[in-house]
């Protein structure tokens, strides 16, 4: 460690540390309801940023392979985030403390602008949005958690945000009581006699109303305690949801040399992985001849069904379209060829080429970006089709393994040549919930030759892509082959090395050599996020 | 020529110039983002281009025909009715009598059951009071939620709504798609059952006669998780032709009500049996996507459908037994009860003529509606005018 670095670091923190608002963080968990406005330096905005990054990489890879909410989900998760720069997440109490020490106020600090930071980074698109919203969603359930029955701190906790919250009245409750019962998960009168609950527009509880776990009346819920973290959830993905909406607009104005933004957007590629919208075909143009076979081949299991159920019924509904569609512009289908595909098909059934062209030839120039705003629409991941969107009456989409009941499931895998000792393994893991793990083993016992794939499966692309590469020996692709860095299946290094062998940036952040210590005011995103 | 009574539109909306309309003309071509200074100027265009269907959509910051002379960003969607969209189609693997556009009165039960139970979920549950349910003009229903507070909800709120009240859910790989949970019923489909029951008898028993055959009957014990359950009920039919469907369902409840008693292990996968096949053949099935968009386009009331000829007319919830979809008026009738009038060629006195004709009755429906909403206004007004007093 030389001289100058000591000094920087001397500087950096005192800066920090400098002015110390006694009303600021007097919780570890906060809301993020107000921008910060100090001045960090360049380094610490993208340290930040990265650091920040890496807890919600942790945070949406344990959502993947545990179910939410259960204990192994919990442990997993504070041992992920141990591993990372923020661990003071995990020793998170809401009470408030008379004295914050030093090092609790300048963590708390850096909690509040590495989200900032962030929003800025991810406000740009819808999907990076809903991204974004979604892990900090669950990373503030699970500090929420934390927090446990302490109902004083926690009433603390709100009152400092402004968010007041008063139980119902036991005459109230009493009238209510089977009714409170009937529509609380798994409880009974007994438990509605010792619960308080809290009477809230139903609008502040949109997630307890959309799975109907909660008593509605003339458009009030009634949430029980223990469900209070739900509405608090809600209120906060709707602020944040607006912020990024607000922020998203102000980007373009933002008076901005070219220190920041650059920074920004790669950050978000980086670490959110191929998105399949830009893809250059595949070597040699994918015809709609080539189709049937590929799909024989080298398709998901759900992009194999919606192509069955395309040939068989000669149609396909909305969703379907939508979900195949982009899967095959993915893949490498230009737009004639898709025309001529679904055309082709379409007509064999009850549409005639004049009503194709009236009702459906629009939406495929519109995926293509041909039409309306023009925006390029990326095929949906495997957490878009699993988690949204669910195929309703008549639908062949979805995620087969999410989706099918499981004996129709077992059944078609074995039809498939998959052998009994083989589906066992996937329907365990559908089972479990691990719908991902399922499609992956699927891929490995289907693929010839076989092998054992190293890398996790998050993008029905990504699989045609990994399944073309298998088949044809890795040599018509225009890459490099992929040289995972290490045989173990965790979300983040293997996502690095996807990337690495797709000659895309780098995984790791390097502080450019040679920068100078710039002094950065903040104010530029207070400007920015602060616009209402 | 196809004409529409836009009368509503001037009384029911403040912000009527930033109202996006969209218009289908001949050969379907697709206009959208029209907007109109007043009603006079609606009409001329109405009368100019002859849509044959017009959609309304929602109240954007802008007016909607200078959209682009607007950035992009700033052009937003502000309000908008909640609405929700039911379409027979959704039913086709439950009814057997018809399927995809066709409708008859074995089946046209669905929706009066759909009419009844959500409406009153949106006003008991919610707390909603403008609701304008209108006939599709052929196989389905929608519903117009028009308070205030219906009109901000989020996308997010709205697409919680529709969820809140979608019970029958599963794709083509689902075969049964309700599943209730945990040993109590949410009040809410305790109220819905209620109207099931009343209603079961005679749609799904006499009209559809659902167990009626071999495959029917595969059919709804498919729906049934205890295998050792469904070997007792074949046991008790015997040979399936020869049994009505009013027998094997009777038999049906009969098992799974002693199995209460008589069979812990049957009880506890069956517990909910009936209610869910009952449910899974008759309770409304949605189409969430319509009621999510807030920029969402829904065929406006009053429109004529191009392929039956009827009317898209008002419901009225409290009567909808008495709603017959086959009794509507078309439009050629409508001219031709017109006609008969004969006498002066005066258009103002032709305007108020529909209260001659069939229309008179939907017409009745709509202005009801109408009054309602407006009282909601007349208080507000009173209310700022009182506000401007004090100061």
């Amino acid at each position: 460690m030389d001289f100058n670095k000591n000094n920087k670091k001397e500087r950096a923190k005192s800066k920090v540390n400098g002015r110390r608002d006694s009303d600021r963080y007097q919780h570890n968990l906060q809301f993020y309801s107000v921008p910060p406005t100090d001045n960090i330096s360049l380094q610490d905005f993208e340290e930040y940023a990265v650091e920040r990054l890496k807890v919600l990489k942790a945070v949406e890879s344990v959502g993947v392979k545990f179910v939410k909410g259960t204990k192994d989900y919990y442990e997993a998760l504070e041992k992920e985030l141990k591993n990372t720069a923020m661990k003071f997440i995990t020793k998170s109490v809401i009470k408030k403390e008379k004295d914050t020490t030093d090092t609790e106020y300048n963590d708390r600090k850096k909690d509040h602008i590495s989200h900032f930071i962030l929003r800025l980074a991810y406000c740009r698109s819808e999907e990076l949005r809903r991204w974004f919203i979604a892990q900090e969603m669950d990373l503030f359930r699970y500090r929420f958690g934390l927090a446990g029955n302490d109902s004083n701190s926690i009433k603390d906790f709100l009152d400092t945000n402004n968010l007041n919250y008063t139980p119902i009245p036991d005459e109230e409750k009493e009238n209510l009581r089977t009714e409170l019962a009937d529509s609380t998960y798994e409880k009974t009168t007994t438990f509605v006699e010792v619960t308080d609950y809290f009477k809230v527009p139903f609008t502040e509880a949109v997630d307890l109303v959309r799975s109907r776990k909660v008593y509605l009346s003339k458009g009030y819920a009634y949430v029980p305690r223990n469900e209070l973290v739900s509405i608090i959830l809600g209120v906060f993905r709707s602020n944040l949801s607006h912020s990024l909406a607000v922020t998203s607009r102000a980007l373009p104005h933002l008076e901005e040399d070219d220190r920041l933004l650059p920074m920004l957007s790669s950050l978000s590629k980086r670490y959110l992985g191929q998105d399949y919208s830009n893809r250059k075909p595949t070597a040699g143009q994918i015809t709609a001849d080539m189709i049937d076979l590929l799909s024989k081949e080298s398709f998901p299991l759900c992009m194999q069904q919606l192509h069955q159920g395309l040939r068989q019924n000669h149609h396909m509904k909305h969703g379907g379209r939508m979900q195949y569609g982009l899967f095959l512009k993915g893949i490498g289908l230009s737009l004639e060829e898709a025309m001529k595909f679904w055309r082709q098909e379409f007509t064999k059934g009850q549409t005639d080429p004049d009503k194709f062209d009236k009702q459906y030839a629009y939406g495929i120039r519109h995926n293509y970006g041909k039409e309306g705003k023009r925006a390029n629409y990326t095929p949906y991941s495997c957490m878009k089709i699993i988690m949204s969107n669910a195929p309703g009456q008549g639908d062949t989409h979805g995620c087969p393994f999410r989706h099918t009941d499981a004996d129709l499931l077992r059944q078609r895998l074995q039809a498939m040549a998959i052998s009994k000792e083989e589906t066992d393994q996937i329907m365990d893991s559908v089972k479990g919930g691990h719908y991902q793990v399922a499609c992956l083993k699927y891929f490995q016992f289907s693929q010839k030759p076989k092998i054992e794939p190293t890398w996790a499966l998050n993008h029905p692309n990504q699989y045609f892509e990994e399944s073309r590469r298998v088949r044809t020996g890795g040599h018509t692709s225009s890459q490099p082959k992929a040289t995972p860095h290490s045989a173990s299946l965790t979300q983040s290094s293997t996502q690095s090395s996807t990337q690495q062998s797709q000659g895309s940036t780098q995984a790791t952040v390097q502080p450019e050599d040679g920068f100078d210590e710039l002094s950065l005011s903040m104010e530029e995103m207070v400007a920015m996020d602060g616009m209402q | 020529m196809y004409c529409k009574d836009i009368m509503y539109i001037s009384v029911s909306k403040n912000y009527f110039t930033h109202r996006e309309f969209s218009f289908t003309l001949k050969d379907d071509i697709y206009l959208r983002y029209q907007s109109f200074s007043d009603q006079q100027d609606m009409e001329k265009e109405i009368q100019k281009r002859c849509p044959y269907k017009i959609d309304i959509g929602a109240v954007f910051t802008h007016r909607p025909k200078d959209h682009k002379t607007v950035k992009a960003a700033a052009f937003q969607a502000q309000e908008k009715e909640l609405v929700f969209d039911i379409d027979m189609t959704d039913y086709d693997d439950v009814r057997n009598c018809c399927s995809g556009a066709d409708i008859c009165p074995k089946c046209w039960p669905l929706m009066i059951i759909a009419v009844k139970i959500i409406d009153t979920a949106l006003r008991e549950d919610f707390g909603f009071e403008h609701l304008l349910w209108v006939y599709s003009g052929r196989r389905g229903i929608h519903c117009w939620v028009c308070d205030e507070q219906a009109r901000k909800l989020s996308p997010n709120a709205r697409s919680a709504v529709a969820e809140y009240l979608s019970v029958v859910k599963g794709g083509e790989n689902q075969t049964k798609k309700v599943n209730l949970y945990d040993h109590s019923i949410h009040p809410s489909i305790q109220r819905a059952m209620k109207v099931v029951k009343t209603c079961f008898q005679d749609y799904a028993v006499k009209k559809q006669d659902f167990m009626g055959d071999e495959e029917r009957l595969d059919k709804v014990l498919g729906l049934i998780p205890d295998e050792s359950l469904r070997k007792h009920l074949r046991e008790d039919y015997g040979e399936a032709d020869s049994e009505t469907s009013s027998f094997k369902w009777q038999a049906l409840k009969q098992r799974v009500e002693d199995a209460k008693t008589l069979n812990k292990q049957e009880w506890k996968k069956s517990w909910a049996a009936v209610e869910e096949i009952m449910l899974q053949y008759t309770y409304p099935r949605l189409d969430v996507n319509v009621s999510k968009g807030v920029n969402h386009l829904l065929k406006s009331p009053f429109c004529v459908h191009p392929k039956t000829g009827r009317v898209c007319v008002p419901m009225d919830p409290d009567n909808i037994e008495n709603f017959d979809p086959f009794q509507v008026p078309t439009l050629s009738q409508l001219c031709e009860e017109l006609n008969q009038m004969g006498g002066t060629e005066d258009e103002k006195k032709r305007l108020k003529d529909y209260k001659k004709t069939s229309l008179k009755e939907p017409m009745q429906v709509f202005e009801d509606f109408l009054q309602k909403l407006e009282k909601t206004w007349k208080g507000k007004k009173l209310e700022q005018s009182d506000m401007k007093r004090e100061f």
